[in-house]
């Protein structure tokens, strides 16, 4: 991977590398307040993604906001801000609160939204791919015109029998969907040696006879210019592509998991030298795109703004025990007790 | 009452239960062009069973789709299929083979709706043929609805009769949740019925009592539905009156209507093929006792298959596996009399 280097900006306008430089610096400031808040004691539980923000703010940058649709997984805060959630609706889902878009039902990072067109998705890993291959069928089947699915997951997750089931249809019918693994190099506590034994994911894309590419997921830019480019295939009818970027998972798995039990603090170390979030901004103020006071003024801002959306959402009230009873099926459905 | 009749009325045809699913599966393609049918071999082979025959050449292969050998996809696929607006009837080819996409049917499709607060739901119809008594061995013969019933969030429905397997197939189709629709393979061809033109519902949810009686209430569904009715009515020439129940429905269950029955009759026997141990007739059981223990006159009887493995191929096997009309009418006889 690479550390430092010049900015390639693949024809990105200066205001397009700022969006991706504060949507970077947001999903990492909301990351952290979720740990801040369990250290509190105020939620039970976070789980962050510090090392996939470039990646994810990449990807959302490709993505087209009411049109495509998002099948993500767990770790993508920045990916699903970058789609138009708000910080609000980010606290809502840490502080478990009614007005919560799944209200309050599930673990906080199972982001949802109809509007936005991100799919609902339970913690249950690979579920989501299948569904988000049965939208992409929607897509044709309605000869929807310039839609493509974006569907992620992480490396550990294609080991899964799901996962290969649904690329596999995804290319039998040429469905516009671009499956886009973020290889972190770790699930939970195995690495990906013990995961898969040839450890490239994408070149599995030759077996499903569809494009694959692995690119630099450290790298906001070049994750934009990839997933753009499959997304435009996708809309275009030229079929599902996969990708693969390779990023680092600097945290440990969650607030529940311990990772000095099972990597040394010198791996960590290492690839931290390489964090996107620093090495971007670098790259930005090199370039002229982005001055000093300019990115301190939105580190400021994003702060301010962190904090605005966890007191409003702090304040909100909890779901009332009898919603417990409510959505099981459609209409009023007295369940036994 | 169901119809059991044969008589042709103009606004009627006679089918058999095969029948019933490929002309109710042909109108809702033909009346809603949300509707996919996939699974495996529905297309150019129609189905093992011919369900599907030439349903490819009349709506094409987008909307009658031929499946990789992948049953988790299966219905993981219809799964996101239904979140975005479509009306898809998944298809396991057995009920045997439904295994493979338990994750998606129990963690995923049941759960849609509640673990999105209703922002996502989740329409769509799984069916497969269930049911043993055909020799069709270990992986060909089992019946899965205890595997499935303990689920909130999904319905489940097994049809005995034509008109039946029409009324809530449609209903199935209709319905905004997801529903598991089990057809026995061996009443296919078998049981034939009346079944009414035109698209028409029945309420799932809702039992059918199809011989009323006043000694004792006996509760199935599938194959053994027709078997207890049999048994039923033998049993009249001796002058004991079985009230003959068929849930249609597992899930929601019919309680009021089983409950009903016991209160009047005071005995309740459960019969079903699935076997004994944490079977329907468990729930059933557990349901009359809290809800109906001092209605009784005898303990709760269950007539269901061994706690065994499954039926084997050898027809000795499946023979001592399956039930008869002769034995269950031996129950029957034996819990009047208590
Ligand atoms: C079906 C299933 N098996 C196991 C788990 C437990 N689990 C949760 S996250 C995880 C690791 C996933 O790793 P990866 O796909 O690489 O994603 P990452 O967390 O690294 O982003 C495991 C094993 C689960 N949630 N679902
Ligand atoms: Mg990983």
């Amino acid at each position: 991977m690479k550390t430092t280097s010049a900015l390639d900006r693949r024809g990105l306008s200066d205001d397009h590398l700022r969006e991706l430089f504060r949507t970077m610096l947001l999903q990492r400031q909301l990351d952290n307040r979720g740990f801040q808040l369990n250290r509190q004691g105020k939620v039970p539980f976070a789980l962050g993604s510090e090392g996939h923000e470039a990646l994810q703010a990449g990807a959302a940058l490709a993505f087209e906001r009411g049109k495509d649709i998002l099948a993500p997984y767990y770790r993508d805060l920045g990916l699903c801000l970058g789609v138009g959630m708000t910080p609000y609706e980010i606290m809502l889902s840490i502080f478990a609160r009614a007005a919560d878009h799944n209200g309050g039902r599930q673990f906080p990072n199972h982001y949802s939204s109809k509007k936005l067109g991100i799919l609902s998705f339970s913690s249950i890993l690979a579920a989501h791919i299948p569904h988000a291959v049965g939208a992409a069928y929607a897509i044709v089947y309605r000869a929807e015109k310039g839609r493509a699915v974006l569907c992620t997951c992480g490396d550990g997750t294609t080991s899964e029998g799901e996962w290969h089931e649904s690329v596999n249809f995804a290319s039998v019918h040429r469905l516009p969907i671009v499956f886009l693994v973020e290889n972190n190099l770790w699930a939970i506590s195995t690495p990906i040696e013990k995961q898969m034994a040839q450890p490239e994911i994408w070149k599995r894309a030759a077996g499903y006879g569809i494009p694959g590419k692995r690119f630099d997921g450290f790298d906001p830019v070049e994750t934009y210019a990839c997933v753009k480019e499959a997304l435009e295939r996708a809309r275009s009818g030229g079929g599902p592509t996969l990708l693969e970027g390779v990023c680092y998972r600097f945290l440990a798995h969650s607030t529940d998991d311990n990772d000095m039990t099972y990597r040394t603090k010198d791996e960590v170390t290492e690839n931290r030298k390489s964090d996107p979030v620093p090495r971007f901004e670098a790259q930005l103020v090199e370039a002229g795109v982005l001055s000093e006071e300019e990115a301190s003024a939105m580190k400021r801002a994003v702060l301010q703004e962190t904090n605005d959306a966890t007191d409003r959402a702090e304040a909100m009230p909890f779901p009332s025990a009898t919603d417990l009873y409510e959505n099981i099926y459609e209409g009023a459905w007295q369940p036994w007790q | 009452m169901a119809m059991t009749t044969s008589e042709k009325t103009a606004s009627s045809q006679t089918m058999n239960n095969v029948e019933a699913v490929r002309a109710t599966l042909y109108e809702a393609l033909k009346n809603d062009d949300r509707v996919v049918i996939l699974g495996e071999d529905v297309g150019a082979r129609g189905n093992v069973f011919l369900i599907t025959k030439d349903f490819i050449d009349e709506f094409g292969p987008t909307r009658v789709i031929d499946t990789p050998i992948a049953e988790a996809s299966i219905v993981g696929i219809a799964v996101g299929m239904a979140m975005e607006g479509l009306r898809p009837i998944a298809e396991i080819q057995f009920a045997d083979f439904i295994y493979p996409s338990f994750n998606q049917i129990v963690g995923e499709a049941a759960k849609t709706r509640y673990r999105s607060n209703g922002e996502y739901t989740c329409p769509l119809v799984i069916r497969t043929p269930y049911g043993g008594g055909v020799r069709g061995a270990l992986s060909h013969s089992v019946s899965i609805e205890a595997l499935f019933y303990h689920v909130p969030g999904l319905k489940i429905v097994a049809p005995a009769f034509p008109a039946d397997v029409k009324g809530l197939l449609n209903a199935a189709i209709d319905d905004p949740d997801p529903v598991l629709f089990l057809e026995h393979k061996k009443t296919y061809r078998l049981i034939k019925g009346d079944v009414p033109n035109g698209h028409y519902t029945i309420p799932i949810g809702k039992a059918n009592v199809l011989k009323e009686g006043s000694q004792l209430s006996v509760v199935s569904y599938g194959l053994y539905v027709h078997w207890a009715l049999e048994a039923a009515q033998s049993l009249e020439a001796e002058g004991v009156s079985v009230e003959v129940i068929d849930l249609r429905s597992i899930r929601p269950m019919d309680r009021s209507a089983i409950l009903q029955s016991v209160e009047k009759t005071r005995k309740l026997l459960v019969i079903h093929e699935d076997n004994k141990f944490g079977g329907i007739g468990a729930e059933i059981s557990a349901m009359v006792a809290e809800e109906a223990l001092f209605s009784l006159d005898a303990p709760i009887r269950r007539l269901c298959a061994p706690d065994v493995p499954a039926m084997g191929y050898a027809e000795t096997l499946e023979h001592e596996f399956m039930s008869s009309p002769a034995k269950m009418a031996a129950t029957m006889r034996d819990l009047a009399r208590f």
